[in-house]
């Protein structure tokens, strides 16, 4: 081989391998800087003690008799619209955190009508999913989505039974102040867990109520005695997909 | 070299790669500022035609990097001199697939909050550590074989890369298999199943890019080199086409799944047309006649056998993906249902031109990637067994 030619080569591959590692330098500085900014910002915006408050020893559910619920009624879910600033619009792209299901049995064609929203799980698959750990339960049961560290990628959409949460497709606009949403967000039921904490119910179990339905039951599983509690224990209750063993915290009297 | 092609076609396609990645960007960033409703996406089809790019690109970015394994790590001496290439697309793949995956989601802006915030019983969670290991480990792999002082560490990388790839596919695989809640998912066949779908995807995507590589520096592949690919080609699409079989006919035996399965099958529309027709005749049977028939298995033929079970991939992973969506959740077994959230109904999905984009600026990573990558270090494959043949009209043009 030509010498001259070889040490030719070698000077281009050191001057190749030096601009290489000066790039990988360069890369690695354009992407290390802002990302330890962003850790930190990152850190800032999620709160570690998104739990607090809330009691241990409660675990708030809900008992819905089917009986008393009317095909066509629809108090609850308006209630839980104007409630958390939902648009009550029904496209497929709009948020629904509460909706009314029909059904009617296969052979006998007995018609039944009933609310079908977040069943609080005890062991919610939404939050074993959940990457970031936005999906998260309370100590006293409800399950929650933490806005500020939802990155939208809506596997917990995909992991849930009931189809309960909704994924916020477009900008929101007059939003509640108790109740904070956001576009690229997921999304369900909070128990209207801004009233609980004000030792409130829900606003569709409240509107239902109001109505004179009496077709749902808000209180503490946990406490022997609370209504739900002497109800569920004298009527015969069944939670939906109970073959998942996810132990809901709403059950549904009637539903047979 | 004598090469048809010079640098100008070279920075010619490497603009048209780049312009293919900035429409994605573009795409992306009109996906954030009005919201997801630009997509066909909805609360019943939550993940649409990104995830079928983005997760082709990550299977097939583990199963490419198998040609690399049979080299250094099974010492298989015809496939060592391709284990850089190899190495080379399996970041390429992983690049642009996650690329995707992240402007996908609803706050790419908050990105930084998946790698700073783990739930340890997210499968994506462990599938966050898995991908970022995966680049380190397959940088580390590329390290030792291109520098000379470390290729004795090269069957150890190797070793290494081959383990976390499967890991890293079951990971991928149990993204659906860890899903309880809907019939097409929550089954433990879902991790092997990827795995050998990997290895079927990763090599035709290689077998395309080696084609075009030797096409473009006016070689041709030696033909026993050629030959033996396409063979293994063949017994991947074969094996994943075993595990695609029993997938289905698990799901058809179940009465639970039964109703999930006609839809896919029979009745479901563009579904059954893309299993049937795009996986099953175009994706397996086609590129297994063109692999094996003695009136094939020339070059031309493996390549479009490659091209092929890449088609036939997409197909079936926009069965797996969509119709496992528009199919509705069995909330109440025993009953007709209807609400005005779609239960017991049906989804329509469509997709739209921004996740077409989206998809295909994932692609143009991958293949700006690899260019660069190919032209500026070295990563064409050299046989030392047989010399470029003139007689041997196996070119491919």
């Amino acid at each position: 081989m030509n010498p001259g030619r070889d040490s030719g080569a070698r000077m281009a591959l050191s001057g190749r391998r030096a601009f290489l590692g000066l790039a990988a330098s360069a890369v690695g500085g354009v992407l290390l800087a802002p990302g330890i900014h962003l850790v930190e910002i990152a850190q800032a915006a999620v709160p570690g003690a998104a739990t607090t408050g809330a009691n241990p020893k409660v675990r708030w559910g809900l008992l819905i008799d089917t009986k008393k619920c009317a095909t066509g009624c629809t108090d609850c879910v308006d209630a839980c619209n104007s409630e958390n600033g939902l648009s009550g619009l029904t496209g497929p792209t709009d948020a629904q955190w509460i909706r009314k299901v029909e059904i009617k049995e296969f052979g006998t064609g007995r018609t039944q009508s009933l609310p079908v929203m977040c069943q609080h799980c005890a062991e919610p698959p939404c939050v074993d999913v959940c990457p970031t750990g936005a999906s998260f339960k309370r100590t006293d049961g409800i399950v929650l989505v933490d806005r500020h560290s939802c990155i939208g990628c809506r596997y917990c959409v995909m992991a849930c039974p009931y189809k309960a949460r909704s994924f916020v497709h477009e900008p929101l606009t007059n939003q509640k102040p108790d109740v904070p949403r956001g576009k690229g967000c997921v999304e369900g039921c909070t128990l209207c867990v801004h009233r609980v904490d004000k030792g409130q119910g829900p606003a569709c179990v409240e509107a239902c109520a109001k109505a004179g339905h009496q077709a749902m039951l808000f209180g503490d599983l946990n406490d022997p005695a609370s209504a739900i509690w002497i109800r569920i224990r004298e009527v015969s209750t069944m939670q939906l997909r109970a073959d998942l063993k996810l132990d809901p915290g709403v059950r549904y009297e009637g539903l047979t | 070299m004598n090469s048809r092609f010079g640098p100008r076609h070279f920075y010619v396609a490497l603009a048209l790669g780049a312009l293919l990645v900035l429409t994605g960007l573009g795409s992306a960033h009109y996906m954030e500022e009005h919201g997801h409703v630009v997509t066909g996406m909805t609360n019943q089809v939550v993940w649409g035609l990104p995830h079928v790019f983005a997760i082709f690109m990550i299977v097939a970015a583990s199963g490419v990097l198998n040609v690399a394994s049979i080299g250094s790590v099974f010492g298989q001496t015809m496939y060592k001199p391709r284990a850089r290439l190899s190495g080379l697309l399996c970041l390429a793949l992983l690049a642009g697939g996650l690329m995707v995956l992240m402007l996908d989601l609803g706050r790419p802006d908050r990105v930084i909050v998946a790698a700073t915030h783990y739930n340890l019983r997210s499968v994506f969670a462990w599938n966050v550590f898995l991908y970022s290991g995966m680049f380190t480990i397959v940088a580390l792999y590329l390290w030792t074989m291109f520098e000379r002082a470390m290729n004795r560490h090269s069957k150890a990388a190797g070793l290494l890369a081959l383990v976390w790839r499967f890991v890293l596919t079951t990971g991928t695989g149990l993204i659906f298999g860890f899903l309880v809640a809907r019939q097409a998912y929550g089954s433990a066949l879902l991790a092997p199943l990827f795995v050998v779908l990997s290895f079927a995807w990763g090599l035709a995507v290689f077998l395309i890019v080696q084609a075009v590589l030797y096409a473009w520096n006016s070689q041709v592949l030696d033909s026993a080199v050629q030959r033996r690919m396409a063979r293994l080609l063949g017994v991947f699409v074969a094996a994943a086409f075993y595990l695609v079989l029993v997938y289905h006919l698990t799901n058809l035996y179940f009465a639970r799944q039964t109703a999930f399965e006609v839809f896919v099958v029979r009745d479901g529309g563009v579904f059954p047309l893309l299993l049937w027709g795009g996986y099953f005749v175009a994706g397996t049977l086609a590129p297994l006649l063109l692999l094996f028939h003695p009136r094939f298995g020339g070059s031309r033929s493996t390549l479009l056998a490659a091209a092929l079970a890449v088609l036939g991939a997409f197909a079936w992973l926009y069965v797996f993906i969509i119709g496992g969506q528009v199919f509705p959740l069995e909330i109440f077994p025993g009953f007709a249902v209807s609400s005005t959230f779609g239960d017991g109904a049906i989804a329509r999905y469509t997709p739209r031109l921004p996740e077409w984009l989206l998809g295909l600026g994932g692609v143009g990573v991958a293949f700006v990637l690899t260019g660069i990558g190919v032209r500026a270090l070295d990563f064409m494959p050299r046989d030392d067994v047989g010399t470029p043949k003139s007689g041997a009209a196996e070119g491919i043009a």
